[in-house]
């Protein structure tokens, strides 16, 4: 029982027609960090709102370091820091005046208080901007500054809520790095995410949900292998050569051919990424092919939902969408 | 510790956080302090010279005392409503901190406000002629009720705040009621001068004993030349009326808001 930090059973939550939660299982065992993946209106904040002690759920029950989040919330609550998906800072306190406020409502002495807020604040490398509004920070500091507000009682749960949504990809860099010295230090991090490379780079377990269920687990390699990995695909000149492209993928490639004769367009599954690219460009260059174009293709969360669900991301969301105006 | 000191401990971390705020955008403040100056001095140079001169100054003051008082409770409004918008009170619903502290920290801090305004419409008042007639603690006690009322009146603010889906509707709801409630009132006219039908609304309107009590306690008339005593209860037993309503209007929204808190889903 101990060796899960949460856990989650047949967890279900309605709004109107939609069903947000539609019976959801999950652990996550302590001291891992688990991704939760899935397109918008999936059910992933829905989740983490039911965990945090925000909504109550309609039916199932789940745990956070061993105390029910119905039955004892206020117990989950000092076992949990919360960063949201819009960073939920005090924009007229200052970086510093934000987590001692934080930490004084943890019940932390006004002492604790601040000397915690200023270690966070140099960890996280706000010290400069420590005196001055959070208002007038930028976008990837207010997130820096709200993940910290996550950190201030060094709560033995963490959830994330998708903690990098609308950042730049300095932003996206920079607070991946904060999140893995965070997992360093032995916290269970509970991670919502709409990119399959963010819970690649970050989870040991993955969950994909979709429509409030949860509909494949694993680790990142084992979802990998599932949706088929990367692929490598070649456009030839001539359609006389598109034969030669045929016998070359087979070699690099680890699976099926996919051949479009009219496109003169072949693409094969491959393991090893660039390794397969260059071993087949330099024996298109060996056989005189001229190759007009070649891409070596990512799976990305589309490709997750085609595969798993043969429906789009994108389709799920519209769908959300249109559920929730008929609703309201 | 106990349910209580917990509400007092976390109140007093969440009334600092909305000074905190107050200060550094002193625009709210600013506007909130200016009205009731340019009420105090738009009627006392306007409507005096038609109502009566002299006296309708004396009476209006208390007036204008009650009527601000009543209209802080917009300020309380905005600030939950946008504390709703803005996600904070996500953190702050997660956070192991009393239930109560958000909306009691939010009434102590808009006690402030009242204060800071009634100093300022009280000078202000001065310089038009107005005058404390009574004794010193008489006028402290008239101080005291206006608070009381003030801090009464924002538990409703508290409570439309955390109801309204957003900021827009927060603003036009949280105060298009106050003009009835402060006009119905004889906060600026004598109730006998309403429709018949009327007068019993003004004069059970808490913000007519607000008023009327004010003035009792700053030695200022409390009726208009040329109309005569009401015999009402509320207006026979004003201060008691006032004190009373207050309490009433606590023991009503401060449960209704703190059941809003709890259950509110931002966004």
């Amino acid at each position: 029982m101990n060796q899960f930090a949460v856990r989650v059973e047949g967890l279900k939550k309605s709004f109107g027609s939609t069903q947000a939660l539609d019976g959801v299982d999950l652990g996550i065992p302590t001291g891992t960090v688990l991704g939760l993946l899935g397109p918008n209106g999936a059910g992933k904040t829905t989740m983490v709102r039911v965990l945090t002690t925000l909504l109550k759920p309609d039916a199932g029950r789940a745990w956070v370091a061993g105390h029910d989040v119905v039955v004892q919330p206020q117990a989950v609550r000092r076992s949990i820091g919360l960063s949201g998906q819009y960073a939920a800072v005090d924009e007229n306190l200052t970086g510093i005046e934000n987590l001692y406020m934080v930490g004084r409502l943890y019940g932390l002495s006004r002492a604790v208080a601040r000397a915690r807020a200023k270690e966070l604040l140099e960890r996280f490398r706000l010290t400069e901007a420590a005196e001055r509004p959070s208002k007038t920070y930028s976008g990837g500091m207010r997130r820096r500054l709200d993940l910290a507000g996550a950190l201030v009682a060094a709560p033995p749960v963490v959830v994330l809520d998708e903690p990098t949504t609308g950042l730049d990809p300095r932003g996206r860099l920079d607070t991946w790095s904060l999140i893995s010295e965070l997992v360093g230090d032995g916290t269970t991090v509970l991670l919502t995410t709409q990119y399959l490379e963010e819970a690649d780079q970050l989870a040991d377990n993955i969950v994909v949900i979709d429509r409030g269920r949860a509909i494949a687990r694993g680790t990142s390699d084992e979802l990998k292998a599932q949706i088929g990995g990367e692929r490598l695909q070649v456009v030839v000149a001539h359609p006389d050569q598109v034969a030669i492209a045929r016998s070359v993928l087979t070699d690099v490639g680890t699976g099926e051919l996919l051949v479009d004769e009219h496109l003169r367009r072949v693409s094969v599954p491959v393991s090893g990424g660039t390794k397969a690219l260059i071993e087949a460009l330099r024996r298109f260059d060996a056989e005189g092919v001229e190759v007009l174009d070649v891409a070596l293709q990512r799976p990305t969360l589309d490709d997750v939902f085609l595969t798993l669900t043969g429906h789009l991301a994108e389709e799920t969301e519209q769908a959300e969408m249109k559920t929730e105006m008929a609703a309201s | 510790m106990s349910a209580l000191t917990q509400a007092i401990r976390d109140g007093g971390v969440i009334t600092w956080r909305n000074l905190v705020g107050m200060r550094r955008v002193p625009d709210a403040l600013i506007g909130l302090t200016i009205q009731p100056i340019m009420f105090v001095v738009l009627f006392a140079l306007v409507f005096a010279g038609s109502l009566g001169g002299a006296p309708y100054r004396e009476f209006l003051v208390a007036g204008i005392f009650a009527q601000t008082v009543a209209f802080n409770v917009f300020f309380t409004t905005i600030g939950m409503a946008n504390d709703l918008q803005k996600g904070i009170i996500d953190r702050f619903r997660s956070l192991p901190m009393s239930r109560t502290a958000v909306v009691l920290g939010r009434a102590v801090s808009d006690l402030g406000v009242s204060v800071i305004t009634l100093i300022v419409m009280s000078l202000t008042g001065l310089v038009v002629g107005w005058r404390i007639r009574g004794s010193v603690l008489d006028a402290l006690a008239g101080f005291g009720l206006l608070l009381l009322f003030s801090f009464a009146m924002s538990w409703i603010g508290v409570f439309v705040g955390l109801t309204a889906r957003n900021v827009e509707v927060a603003q036009s709801a949280g105060l298009i009621w106050l003009f009835p409630l402060t006009f119905v009132s004889s906060a600026f006219v004598s109730v006998q001068g309403f429709p018949g039908w009327l007068q019993p609304v003004g004069e059970w309107n808490p913000v007519s004993a607000v008023a009327r009590a004010s003035r009792e306690l700053f030695g200022n008339p409390t009726q208009l030349p040329g109309f005569g005593e009401s015999s009402a209860w509320p207006a026979q037993h004003a201060a008691l009326y006032a004190v009373l309503s207050s309490l009433a209007i606590v023991a009503v929204f401060l449960p209704l808001a703190v059941a809003r808190y709890r259950r509110v889903a931002s966004r």
